[in-house]
C-alpha cells in the first residue's frame, strides 16, 4: 500500500469526508468515547504531567542512543537463535520477508496488526509472490475483506464503518447470512479466522516495543490475535520501525501503561505479549524460526533534525482522538496511512512534500494534539516547522501568498504604512462585511474566502486611536 | 502601576473602539496608569504561523523596540501574547535579539491574567444582566496556560447567568490563515461551535480573543442567529444599567 493512499486531490478528499455523514457521526462518537476514557484513566493514575515528562525523557534518551540500543537488541536476538535484518528501504524489507517465506515454501500467512507493514506495502509484495496473507486483527480483517479499504485510524482502523456495512461485506465476500449484531459478527469472524490461524505456516507481527536488554518483542492487543499468530505458525517474522525500542523492561512498563491509557483508556489491554527467542526444548509453543526486520525507510533521515521528536511517537492516536480537523474530515482525507496530527507531521517526512503539501496546513494550530500526546511531541510546532520549510526550501508557495506576506511584514514593521492601512480599513471593511444577496462573499482573495461563510464586524476600524488621543491630550505617550 | 497596552491589530483595525476602551477603563479603575505606544502594529503571528519566519522577525523586532520602555505589557488577547512569548525562540540564533525578546516576553500578560496574577484582583466590580457562555480560546489556554483567570473574574460579575459551553476545549476553526486556507474544514468547525453555543441558550458569547470572536461572531451573523458576541474586556467594563 505504501504511505500514500488513493490518488484524489486533497480538497476532493476533504469534501468527500465532510459529506460522509455516517463516518462523521462515527468519528464524533469515537472521539468522545476514547477521549473520555483517556481522561478517566489519566486521573486514576495521578501525576499525569510527571508521567508525560518521564515518558518523553525515555523516548528522547532512546532516540539519542538509538544505534546503541538497536545493536544491543540485535545481539540479544541473535544470541538466542533469532535472525535480525536491518532494512534501509521498504523494498529491502519486502525482499527479505518474501525470501524468508519462499525458503519455507510457505503459502499461508497470518498477520497481526502492524502499521509499518502497511507503510512498506508488505501485503502486496507477498501477494505478488502468490501468498495468501490474512489480517487477524478484526478491524484490519474487515478492511481486507472489503477490497483492501485503507485504515482511517491507527488504532481503530475500521472506524469509518458501521455494523450494517460490515454485515454487508461479510455477506458479499463470505456468504454470511446472520444479523448485524456485533456478537454474531465477531463469532463469524472468529470461525473464519480460526482456519487461517491453523493453516498458516508463517506469522507476521508488528512490534509495539522491542526490549534491548533481552532481545524481546512486545505486542499490545485486545483480541489475543497476536498470541495466536506467534504461537501456531512455525515461523515468526516481526517487522518494526527502527525507533520502536526501549532499553529495558522497566521503561517498557511505563510506556505500555501510557500507550494503553492514551489509546483506549484502559489501564492495560487484554493481552500484553512479550516474546523472546525461538521455541526451546520443553516449550509447548512458540516459533521454531524467528526473524526481526528493522525498518528504516526514511527514519534515520529524521534523526538529528528538528523533527526528531516525531520519532518519539508510540502510535497511541491520542492526538487523532482530540483533533478537531480529523473530527470533521476523517482519516481518509489525509491521503496517508498515518492520519491526524501525527500523520500530518510524519507523512511529508517519510513520503515528501510533493503529494502531501497541504497536510501541514490542515491544522488550526489549536495544540489539542500537543496537549494530548503522552510522550510530549510538540505536534503543532512541528507543523509550523513544515510550513517554514515549505516556504524556505520547496518553492511550493503561490506568488500571491508570498507577496501578501512580504506586504504584511512591511506594513506591520513600519508605523506609517500601518497607519495608512488602518485609515483605509473602516470603509473597506464596511463595503465587504456582509454577503452578496446570493449569500456569497465579497472582495477578492483571502477576504472573499473569509466572507464566503462569515460576516465581518461592520462598524470596525481604527477608532480606538482617536478616542485614546482625545482623552489623553497632553498625556503620557 | 504603569501598564503599556498592546491593543492587537484586530482590535485596532477591524473591531470598534470598545474593546480597547474597555481594556483601558478596567485597568484604570484598578489603579493602573495606561500608556498606548502609538507605533505598535501586530504581533507577527500571521507570518509566523504561515512559515514566513523571516517576515515574522521583521515585525517582532519592530514590536520589541516599540515596547522596550514598558514596565508591563498588557493585551486583550491570549493568542497575541502567546506570540510575544514565542519571540525568544524566533531569535534563538541571535543572542542580542533573543535577550531583548525575552525581556518583552517576560513582562507581557493577557488582560485577565494580569488582573488576577499581577494586580491580585478577582472582582472588578462589573455588572451585566445576561445569559452568557464563554469560549476558552486554544492559544490562551494551551499555549499561554491561562485557564482560571477569566473564569474567576466572570464569576464575580453581578447579574451574569453563566452556562458552560459544551465541548469548550474544542477549537472554533479560526486558526488565523487556516480560516481562509482551509475554508471547508474551518466552516465545519465553526458550525459545530455555533451549535454548542445554541445548546446553552446564552444570549451572549464571551471570549478573550478577537480572532475566535470574529470567526464565531461572523458565522453567527451570517446565519442570522440571535446571539451577541462580547470581548471579556467589555464585560468586565460593564457597569449595569
Amino acid at each position: 500500500m505504501g504511505v500514500r493512499i488513493g490518488s484524489e486531490k486533497f480538497f476532493d478528499r476533504v469534501d468527500k469526508g465532510i459529506n460522509n455523514e455516517f463516518m462523521r457521526k462515527a468519528v464524533v462518537e469515537a472521539q468522545t468515547r476514547l477521549e473520555g476514557r483517556k481522561t478517566k484513566t489519566q486521573e486514576e493514575m495521578g501525576n499525569w504531567e510527571d508521567w508525560r515528562d518521564l515518558s518523553e525523557e525515555i523516548r528522547q534518551h532512546t532516540l539519542d542512543n538509538l544505534d546503541y540500543y538497536l545493536e544491543q537488541f540485535a545481539e540479544n536476538v541473535a544470541k538466542q537463535g533469532g535472525h535480525v535484518y536491518f532494512a534501509e528501504s521498504a523494498e529491502e524489507a519486502n525482499d527479505y520477508i518474501t525470501n524468508v517465506v519462499k525458503k519455507k515454501n510457505a503459502k499461508n500467512i497470518i498477520k497481526s496488526k502492524s502499521m509499518v507493514t502497511e507503510e512498506i506495502g508488505m501485503n502486496e509484495a507477498l501477494e505478488g509472490t502468490g501468498c495468501n496473507v490474512v489480517e487477524s486483527d478484526l478491524g484490519e480483517w474487515i478492511l481486507q475483506l472489503d477490497d483492501h479499504d485503507p485504515p482511517s485510524h491507527i488504532v481503530v482502523p475500521a472506524l469509518h464503518k458501521n455494523k450494517e456495512q460490515i454485515r454487508e461485506t461479510f455477506h458479499e465476500k463470505r456468504q454470511y447470512s446472520n444479523s448485524s449484531d456485533p456478537n454474531e459478527l465477531a463469532l463469524f469472524a472468529r470461525e473464519q479466522l480460526r482456519k487461517d490461524f491453523l493453516s498458516a505456516e508463517v506469522g507476521i507481527t508488528g512490534c509495539n516495543f522491542a526490549v534491548a536488554e533481552s532481545g524481546s518483542v512486545s505486542l499490545v492487543t485486545n483480541e489475543g490475535n497476536a498470541r495466536l499468530a506467534t504461537t501456531l505458525p512455525e515461523t515468526q517474522i516481526t517487522v518494526m520501525g527502527m525507533e520502536r525500542i526501549v532499553p529495558t523492561w522497566k521503561e517498557l512498563d511505563i510506556l505500555v501503561s501510557m500507550l494503553c491509557r492514551s489509546a483506549v483508556g484502559q489501564k492495560l489491554t487484554s493481552y500484553i505479549t512479550g516474546l523472546t527467542a525461538v521455541k526451546e526444548e520443553g516449550d509447548v509453543d512458540g516459533p521454531e524460526e524467528f526473524h526481526v526486520v528493522i525498518v528504516d525507510n526514511g527514519r534515520s533521515k529524521i534523526l538529528g533534525t528538528k523533527y526528531q521528536s516525531a520519532l518519539q511517537c508510540i502510535r497511541c492516536a491520542a492526538c487523532i482522538n482530540v483533533c478537531p480537523v480529523y473530527r470533521h474530515v476523517g482519516g481518509h482525507s489525509y491521503g496517508s496511512i498515518y492520519p491526524g496530527p501525527i500523520g500530518a507531521v510524519l507523512t511529508p517526512l517519510l513520503d515528501g512534500y510533493e503529494d502531501h503539501k497541504e497536510l501541514p496546513y490542515a491544522s488550526s494550530l489549536c495544540a489539542a494534539c500537543t496537549e494530548a500526546c503522552p510522550v510530549k511531541i510538540p505536534l503543532h510546532e512541528l507543523l509550523v516547522e513544515h510550513r517554514k520549510d515549505i516556504v524556505e526550501k520547496t518553492g511550493k508557495i503561490g506568488f500571491a501568498e508570498k507577496m501578501a506576506m512580504k506586504g504584511y511584514a512591511k506594513a506591520a514593521s513600519n508605523p506609517n504604512l500601518y497607519k495608512m492601512g488602518t485609515n483605509m480599513a473602516p470603509s473597506y471593511i464596511k463595503s465587504i462585511a456582509k454577503s452578496e444577496e446570493d449569500g456569497k462573499g465579497k472582495g477578492v482573495g483571502p477576504v472573499k474566502l473569509w466572507t464566503n461563510i462569515r460576516d465581518l464586524p461592520e462598524s470596525g476600524g481604527s477608532s480606538f486611536r482617536k478616542w485614546f488621543e482625545n482623552r489623553n491630550k497632553g498625556g503620557d505617550q | 502601576m504603569k501598564v503599556s497596552l498592546f491593543l492587537t491589530c484586530l482590535a485596532d483595525v477591524v473591531y470598534p473602539a470598545s474593546v480597547g476602551q474597555s481594556t483601558v477603563e478596567v485597568l484604570e479603575r484598578l489603579g493602573c496608569e495606561v500608556d498606548f505606544p502609538k507605533k505598535q502594529t501586530c504581533c507577527g503571528q500571521p507570518a509566523f504561523n504561515s512559515g514566513f519566519h523571516r517576515e515574522s522577525k521583521e515585525v517582532a523586532q519592530h514590536m520589541i523596540r516599540t515596547f522596550e520602555h514598558a514596565e508591563y505589557v498588557v493585551s486583550p488577547s491570549g493568542s497575541c501574547v502567546s506570540m510575544l512569548k514565542e519571540y525568544p525562540h524566533l531569535f534563538a540564533d541571535d543572542p542580542e535579539w533573543a535577550d531583548r525578546a525575552s525581556q518583552l516576553a517576560d513582562k507581557s500578560y493577557e488582560l485577565t491574567q494580569f488582573i488576577v496574577e499581577v494586580l491580585k484582583v478577582e472582582d472588578v466590580g462589573a455588572e451585566l444582566e445576561a445569559n452568557v457562555t464563554y469560549h476558552t480560546s486554544c492559544h490562551m489556554t494551551r499555549l499561554l496556560g491561562v485557564r482560571e483567570a477569566p473564569m474567576k473574574l466572570l464569576a464575580n460579575v453581578k447579574g451574569l447567568k453563566f452556562t458552560e459551553l459544551p465541548n469548550k476545549q474544542q477549537c472554533c476553526g479560526f486558526g488565523g490563515t487556516f480560516s481562509v486556507k482551509m475554508v471547508p474544514i474551518s466552516e465545519q468547525m465553526v458550525n459545530e461551535k455555533v451549535e454548542h453555543i445554541e445548546e446553552t441558550n446564552a444570549d451572549v458569547l464571551i471570549g478573550a480573543d478577537l480572532g475566535c470572536l470574529m470567526n464565531i461572531g461572523g458565522r453567527i451573523e451570517r446565519q442570522g442567529k440571535p446571539v451577541k458576541v462580547m470581548h471579556i474586556a467589555e464585560v468586565l467594563n460593564s457597569q449595569g444599567s
